[in-house]
């Protein structure tokens, strides 16, 4: 049982946006969920695969996005509604099937939700994945609030239904991530039993097979936009656009999603409720053109404010000169022309900046002999940068790779992935990362460097990659690498789970997202049956990992697959346990005096441990350290000892 | 349903602190029960990277009318509850204002510019003056402290909530919290809990 589906028609619940968006797709009827975890968008599977036995649903992590989307399209073309969920960059991996299936059009509801992070708050992108909607020609519709998100989602369900093609349910960090109250509707009780009927002809959408093939695509792109032109006239009068404010405002405020509450906020703030007027969209594309005229007519300026690359801003642009004999001719603001900023997530104090600048305006936020007295403050205050958790095994992991490559003398280095050891870059990873990209790409360009030696290129390179991530992107590159006979190190650093996103499973755990039995995947005998010399190690013995990682490095020759394996410090499996009781032997530590310069606390530097202000001698801090006992292995003196 | 008094309309509310804390739980639990009184609920929350050491923040945001942006805008907070000092001050300074109200943890977590020697942390003296210079009223607590007493520092949140409800700042009661504790904890978990609730109320009282 799950808060989303205990709750009973008229219920007032506060919810989180994701939740919000697995409500309505439950109360749609859907059956099949599939994704692959990133935030801001894993809940959504979660909330569902809670849900899965109380309403009969089938609910995966797929390998990746693309197989995920896969997954929901078999579904979709069998009669049974889907949903598939990923993040921002989950769309590029997904984007090859996609094209397709937007081409060719659906059966049964398909609702793809992208959760993005404009601002990167936890990606290293800002990502906009909506001109894929337009690129490719099937709808885009974007909630801009708690129970939209819940609606809007049931709705795409008999909007794809309706036009015969996916839908795209975009979400961002402010709308995922945050909680708001909505009413629940009613959950419906019926399961039709699938069936993929290919009867009928090569035309037909509902009985006949599905292909892209060339002959066929001349019509079935003709039929795409067709539902393209149905969808624009449902959007015309579509609940979800809305106009608030003066019949004839000066200002015409377009936005769309989370940026909504922000123009609401700033207009209030600012007291121009009479002078400018929010329409705000929840079909962004494609958009509705009598709609928009009707409103862009009432006013000479326009102010756009959208989170993302300036998309909407730049169709409206396009429909204005469309129906510039409607309209006439516009001033318009937005990113384009820097009112708001370019680049990151927008705010309240952003929209009330750009108000005031389009106003001449003053705002006093907040107040400066106030700020002046914080900023004082502030410069005696530490930052807080993002570290490894305290007994998390890739501070051990990237301190022997550092070793290792430090040793080898010719300015080796790591090629990054995406996971909490991307963080290998900074600090706490003692800048071990050099290189680092999309998921895949570490080992992918790990596998060009190792080809590189043909030219004098004397570098080692190492790629790392985390279990999930293993099977999601690795996996082709992996391939890649042996078959071509690249000169790589591969470590996979194994935490038995999906750590970064929340510790979901994935191929190599013996367990799916709704917690039943399957079947795990076992990396070593993989990378092995594919070639490649393979040795498992625990970064945490770190005696035995070290010897293993220098033979690897002198056997210079192909593909070596290093496993370190231990599990994430956040596992439900290690969550409240204490490993060693850590303890540091002040007669032997003698801080800077033992020669050592403070290689725990400088170098080190796990967040659970310290250095006495007074004595400069190393100590435990007991409520951070989690008993995992590599700083017993790393200090020179063996004052720090560890108990079982 | 009848609308509740508020202080502020909508009343903005910040709980900070650094990954791992509980703060998260803390902001729906309040959520929650302002909710079941009727109020409009609106929380903005920034985690994601931010677990692993990093700082993290929630928005709280409860009204008598419609649902709000879910960024507190610059210098609009009416209370800050902190589970970390330094943090207490680094939130002040974006959203603060003269007639802000701060609760916060003294028990300092040190980010690793300060493990590592390169910066330093400021004692507890000169933080407790700053907080009372950018606040109109200041508790300063040591929750973890009492959170371990009850065997795990985890339960400071939940001191804090408490010591919350004792301001009288927002319609909370402790018999809200035990409906909101009931539906969120396993029955082992709810005693432990309410123990922690009542710790931080009296802390204030």
């Amino acid at each position: 049982m799950s808060i989303i589906s205990e709750a009973r028609k008229g219920d007032r619940l506060l919810l989180m946006g994701n939740d919000a968006i697995a409500r309505g797709a439950l109360e749609a009827g859907v059956k099949v969920a599939a994704g692959y975890p990133g935030t801001p968008s894993s809940e959504i599977v979660e909330s569902l695969a809670a849900a899965a036995e109380d309403r009969n649903l089938y609910v995966e992590w797929s390998v990746n996005e693309k197989v995920a989307l896969e997954v929901a399209a078999a579904a979709a073309y069998s009669g049974l509604r889907s949903l598939c969920v990923m993040k921002q960059v989950g769309v590029n991996v997904a984007a090859d099937f996609l094209l397709h299936i937007a081409e060719y059009g659906t059966r049964s509801g398909l609702v793809l939700v992208s959760c993005e992070d404009p601002g990167a708050l936890s990606s290293t992108n800002e990502g906009d994945s909506r001109p894929y909607c337009k690129m490719m020609e099937f709808p885009l519709i974007e909630p801009a609030g708690f129970q939209e998100a819940k609606d809007m989602t049931c709705w795409a369900f008999d909007l794809s239904e309706e036009i015969h093609n996916v839908i795209m349910l975009r979400s961002v960090t402010r709308m995922s991530h945050a909680s708001g109250n909505l009413t629940a509707g009613l959950l419906p009780d019926e399961t039709p039993t699938p069936r993929f009927d290919c009867s009928g002809g090569f035309m037909d959408q509902d009985t006949g097979p599905v292909l892209t093939f060339p002959t066929l695509v001349d019509p079935q792109r003709r039929r795409q936009q067709a539902g393209l032109q149905k969808a624009i006239a449902i959007f015309e009068s579509s609940p979800f656009n809305a106009y608030t404010g003066p019949a004839e405002p000066e200002l015409l405020v377009i936005t769309s999603s989370a940026a909504h509450a922000y123009c609401r906020e700033a207009v209030g703030l600012l007291e121009l409720k009479d002078r400018v007027g929010i329409l705000k969209l929840g079909t962004t594309w494609p958009l509705p053109p009598k709609l928009l005229c009707g409103h862009l007519d009432k006013s000479d300026r326009v102010f756009i404010v959208e989170e993302g690359t300036p998309f909407l801003e730049d169709n409206v642009k396009t429909l204005c000169a469309e129906n510039a004999d409607k309209v006439g001719i516009k001033t318009f603001y937005g990113r384009r022309n820097s009112v708001l900023p370019p680049v990151n997530e927008l705010n309240p104090d952003l929209v009330i900046a750009g108000l005031c600048s389009i106003f001449d305006l003053e705002y006093g936020g907040v107040d400066p002999s106030y700020r002046e007295q914080a900023d004082q403050a502030m410069q005696n205050a530490p930052q807080r940068e993002l570290t490894f958790c305290p007994g998390c095994p890739h501070r051990a992991s990237y301190w022997l790779l550092n070793e290792a490559l430090t040793m080898d003398n010719r300015q080796g280095f790591v090629c990054g992935d995406i996971g909490c050891y991307t963080m290998g870059a900074a600090e706490c990873g003692f800048q071990t990362v050099k290189i680092s990209m999309a998921m895949g790409s570490g080992l992918g360009m790990a596998s060009g460097f190792g080809k590189l030696t043909q030219f004098g290129f004397d570098q080692p390179a190492v790629a790392i990659c985390g279990d999930s991530t293993f099977f999601h992107a690795v996996l082709p590159a992996l391939v890649n690498a042996i078959h071509n006979q690249s000169d790589v190190i591969l470590a996979v650093v194994d935490n038995a789970g999906t750590a970064m996103t929340g510790f979901q499973p994935h191929p190599g755990t013996p367990v799916g997202a709704a917690k039943q039995p399957l079947p795990a995947l076992n990396i070593p005998d993989i990378c092995r049956a594919m070639g490649a010399r393979v040795e498992i190690a625990d970064p945490f013995e770190m005696d035995k990992t070290r010897a293993v990682l220098q033979d690897l490095m002198y056997d210079a020759e192909g593909v070596r697959v290093l496993v370190l394996r231990q599990a994430c410090a956040l596992s439900p499996a290690k969550k409240g346990h204490k490993g060693f009781t850590m303890n540091v032997d002040p007669e032997i530590c003698i801080a800077d005096g033992c020669g050592c310069n403070r290689l725990c606390t400088r170098v080190f530097k796990c967040p659970g441990l310290k250095e006495d202000p007074e004595t400069h001698k190393a100590a435990i801090d007991e409520v951070i350290c989690v008993g995992c006992g590599v700083c017993a292995s790393i200090c020179p003196s063996g004052a720090i000892r560890a108990e079982a | 349903m009848s609308k509740l008094p508020l202080k502020h309309d909508p009343y903005n509310l910040i709980i900070t602190g650094v990954g791992g804390q509980g703060n998260v739980l803390a902001s729906r639990m309040v959520g929650d029960m302002l909710s079941l009184q009727g109020l409009e609920v609106t929380i903005g929350e920034t985690f994601g990277a931010s677990q692993r050491g990093g700082s993290v923040m929630s928005h709280l945001r409860a009204s008598n009318g419609e649902s709000q942006s879910p960024q507190i805008p610059k210098g609009r907070a009416h209370m800050v509850i902190s589970l970390e000092p330094i943090e207490a001050v680094r939130v002040l300074r974006e959203y603060g204002n003269p007639d802000v109200k701060v609760i916060a943890n003294m028990r300092p977590v040190h980010p690793i510019g300060v493990i590592c020697g390169n910066q330093t942390y400021p004692d507890r003296d000169r933080i407790a003056q700053w907080l009372d210079d950018l606040s109109q009223d200041v508790w300063l607590m040591n929750t973890t402290q009492e959170a371990a007493r009850l065997g795990n520092p985890i339960y400071s949140n939940v001191i804090m909530v408490g010591a919350l409800s004792a301001t009288n700042e927002l319609p909370i009661t402790a018999a809200a919290f035990e409906t909101v504790i009931r539906q969120r904890m396993p029955e082992d978990k709810v005693g432990l809990n309410l123990e922690a609730f009542e710790i931080g109320r009296r802390m204030i009282a």
